[in-house]
C-alpha cells in the first residue's frame, strides 16, 4: 500500500527534491550568536516552483546557502536530490538581486562561465565550444535577448543584465535553481516582464526552483507553493499551495482570488513581524 | 571638438610655459647659474655631455626595468597569495607594512655588504622599493570579489583556485596596472638611489660625481634626463594599462 503511494508520487514527479529537517544555523561570525534560522523544516518537490517570503532579515538568504551547500547547518539535516548535503551541491544554479556579471567578458562568455567550472562540461568545453555557444544563444533568445551575446554586460540595461544572469544560472542545466530576490532592483514593468520570462523558463526546463522574495505578488504569480518565514531566527510559519492553473497570464494578478491570496500572505508576514 | 584639441595640446603648452617662465625669471632676477641654471644653460649642458648622459641613462634604464620586472613578478605572486588567503593576509600584513616603512636608502649599505658595488644593489633597491604597491593592489583586487559571484561559482563546485583565476585575477588587473604606474616611478627612484651609493655607472652615480665636482649644469642636465625618462616610462605603462584593461574605463566610452 505504502510502496504504491510512493510510486504514485514518483510518477507525478512529487518526490521531495529539497528537504530541510529541523534545521538550525548560527553563523560563526554572528556577534550575538543568535541563530539565523531555527527549527526550520520545509520540503520542495521535484520540478516545483517554490517561493519563500518573509520580513527582511529573516534568514531567507541563509536558507539559500544551506540548500546549495555553501553553509552547513549546526543542527538538523539538509537533503537535496536524495542526498545529504555535505559539500556544494553542484547541480544548482543561482541568481541574485545583483546580476554580478564579469565586465571583462562578453555577455556570451559570461553565460558560459559555469561550464568552465562544472563537470562534465569543463573538460568538454574547448572541443565542443560551438555546441555550447548555440545553447547559450538559444537561452538568450528564450529570455528575449536574441543576438545580444557579443555585447558587454555593462552595455546592457539592468533588466537585460538580470536576464543574462538567469541564462548563466541555467546554462549547465541545473536540477535546482535558487533565486535570491532576482527582480528586486528592477522597475515594476521590467519586473512583470521578467516574471513571464521566469514562468516560461520554468515551463520549458522542468527545473526545481526556489525563489526568495519580498514581493508577495511575485510569489503568488510564479509559485506552486509558498512558504512564509518568521523574523530572525527564521522558521516556516505558514505553507500555502497555489492552485492557479498554468500557464498563468499576468491578468490573474487582478482577479479577486489572487488578491485574496496576497492578502492572506500579507497577514502571515504581518504576524511574523509582530512576533519579534 | 575644439575643447578636445585643447585638452590634447594643454600638457605641451603648460610644460613649455613652465620652462619659458623659468628662463625669464633667471634672466630678470639675474640668478647665478650655480644656484639655478636657466633651461637654456641646462640644455647646453645636455648637448655638451650627450654621450656621457646617454651611456649612464641607458644603464639606469636597464637597472630600473630589471628591478621593476622582478617587482612585477614577485608582486603578482605575493598579491595573489595574500588576496586568496585571509589568514596569510592578516598574518603578514604588519611585516609587509613594516618593511615598506623602512627608507630604502638605509638598506643600500646592507646590499653592498652582501653583493658588493655593482649592478646588483641598484636592481635590488629598485625591486624592494617598488613591489609593495603591486602586492597591495593585486591583493585588494582579488580579495574584493563580490560575495554573490563567489557563491555562484562555489555552488557549482568551484575550487578556491578556480575563483582566483577566473574572477579574482582578471578583476585585479585594473588595480594591478594602476599600481604599475606608481611602481615604475618608485623603481626609478630606487635604482638611482642604488647607483648613487653603490655603483660606478648610471645617472645616479653621475649625479654623485658631478655634485662632488660642483659641476652644477651637469647635475641639472642629469636631473632633466631623469625626468624625461621617468615620463616616458610612465607613459608606456599607462598605454599598456589602457590597452589591456579597456573594460575598466567603460564609463568614459559610454558617456
Amino acid at each position: 500500500m505504502q510502496s504504491g503511494f510512493f510510486l504514485l508520487m514518483a510518477l507525478y514527479g512529487m518526490e521531495p527534491f529539497v528537504e530541510l529537517h529541523d534545521v538550525t544555523h548560527v553563523y560563526a561570525r554572528a556577534e550575538d550568536s543568535l541563530p539565523a534560522v531555527r527549527s526550520l523544516t520545509l520540503k520542495v518537490n521535484e520540478g516545483e516552483f517554490a517561493a519563500i517570503v518573509g520580513p527582511s532579515g529573516c534568514g531567507k538568504s541563509t536558507l539559500m546557502k544551506l540548500a546549495t551547500g555553501l553553509q552547513f547547518p549546526v543542527e538538523g539535516k539538509v537533503i537535496v536530490g536524495g542526498r545529504k548535503v555535505a559539500a556544494p551541491v553542484k547541480l544548482a544554479g543561482m541568481a541574485f538581486q545583483n546580476p554580478t556579471m564579469l565586465p571583462w567578458r562578453t555577455t556570451l562568455d559570461n553565460i558560459l562561465l559555469p561550464l568552465e567550472i562544472v563537470e562534465p562540461h569543463r573538460s568538454r568545453l574547448r572541443r565542443h565550444k560551438a555546441e555550447y555557444v548555440a545553447k547559450a544563444e538559444g537561452l538568450l533568445a528564450q529570455v528575449g535577448l536574441k543576438g545580444q551575446g557579443h555585447r558587454f554586460p555593462w552595455q546592457l540595461s539592468g533588466g537585460m543584465q538580470q536576464r543574462v544572469s538567469l541564462c548563466r544560472a541555467l546554462i549547465h542545466e541545473p536540477k535546482l535553481l535558487m533565486l535570491d530576490e532576482p527582480f528586486g532592483a528592477l522597475d515594476s514593468f521590467t519586473r512583470e516582464e521578467l516574471w513571464c520570462v521566469m514562468r516560461d523558463l520554468h515551463a520549458a526546463q522542468k527545473v526545481t526552483i526556489v525563489l526568495v522574495t519580498h514581493d508577495l505578488r511575485e510569489a503568488a504569480f510564479l509559485a506552486d507553493r509558498i512558504f512564509c518565514m518568521s523574523a530572525r531566527p527564521g522558521r516556516i510559519v505558514a505553507e500555502r499551495e497555489v492552485g492557479f492553473p498554468r500557464p498563468r497570464d499576468l491578468d490573474i494578478t487582478y482577479t479577486p482570488e489572487f488578491a485574496a491570496l496576497v492578502h492572506e500572505l500579507r497577514g502571515h508576514i504581518a504576524q511574523a513581524r509582530q512576533a519579534v | 571638438m575644439k575643447t578636445r584639441n585643447q585638452l590634447v595640446m594643454a600638457p605641451f603648452i603648460f610644460t613649455l610655459g613652465f620652462f619659458i617662465l623659468w628662463e625669464i625669471l633667471c634672466l630678470v632676477l639675474n640668478i647665478s647659474s650655480f644656484i639655478l641654471p636657466a633651461p637654456s644653460t641646462i640644455l647646453q649642458a645636455v648637448w655638451e655631455y650627450r654621450s656621457q648622459l646617454t651611456f649612464h641613462a641607458m644603464h639606469t634604464l636597464w637597472m630600473t626595468l630589471s628591478g621593476f620586472s622582478l617587482a612585477v613578478g614577485f608582486g603578482l605572486l605575493l598579491g595573489m597569495v595574500l588576496g586568496s588567503s585571509r589568514l596569510i593576509n592578516a598574518g603578514t600584513y604588519p611585516l609587509l607594512v613594516g618593511f615598506n616603512a623602512i627608507p630604502k636608502v638605509a638598506v643600500v649599505p646592507i646590499l653592498v655588504f652582501w653583493f658588493g658595488v655593482g649592478w646588483v644593489p641598484p636592481v635590488m633597491t629598485a625591486f624592494l622599493i617598488s613591489f609593495f604597491p603591486i602586492v597591495v593592489n593585486v591583493a585588494t583586487g582579488i580579495a574584493t570579489v563580490e560575495p554573490e559571484m563567489e557563491d555562484v561559482l562555489r555552488a557549482l563546485g568551484a575550487s578556491k583556485r578556480d575563483i582566483v583565476f577566473k574572477v579574482g585575477v582578471p578583476r585585479a588587473m585594473p588595480y594591478f596596472f594602476g599600481s604599475l604606474k606608481v611602481a615604475i616611478t618608485l623603481a626609478y627612484v630606487g635604482s638611482v638611489i642604488g647607483e648613487q651609493n653603490a655603483s660606478n655607472v648610471g645617472i645616479g652615480n653621475l649625479l654623485t660625481r658631478a655634485s662632488a665636482a660642483f659641476e652644477v649644469p651637469l647635475v641639472w642636465a642629469a636631473l632633466l634626463v631623469l625626468a624625461v625618462l621617468g615620463v616616458a616610462m610612465y607613459a608606456l605603462t599607462a598605454s599598456v594599462e589602457h590597452s589591456v584593461t579597456g573594460w575598466a574605463q567603460r564609463s568614459q566610452m559610454v558617456a
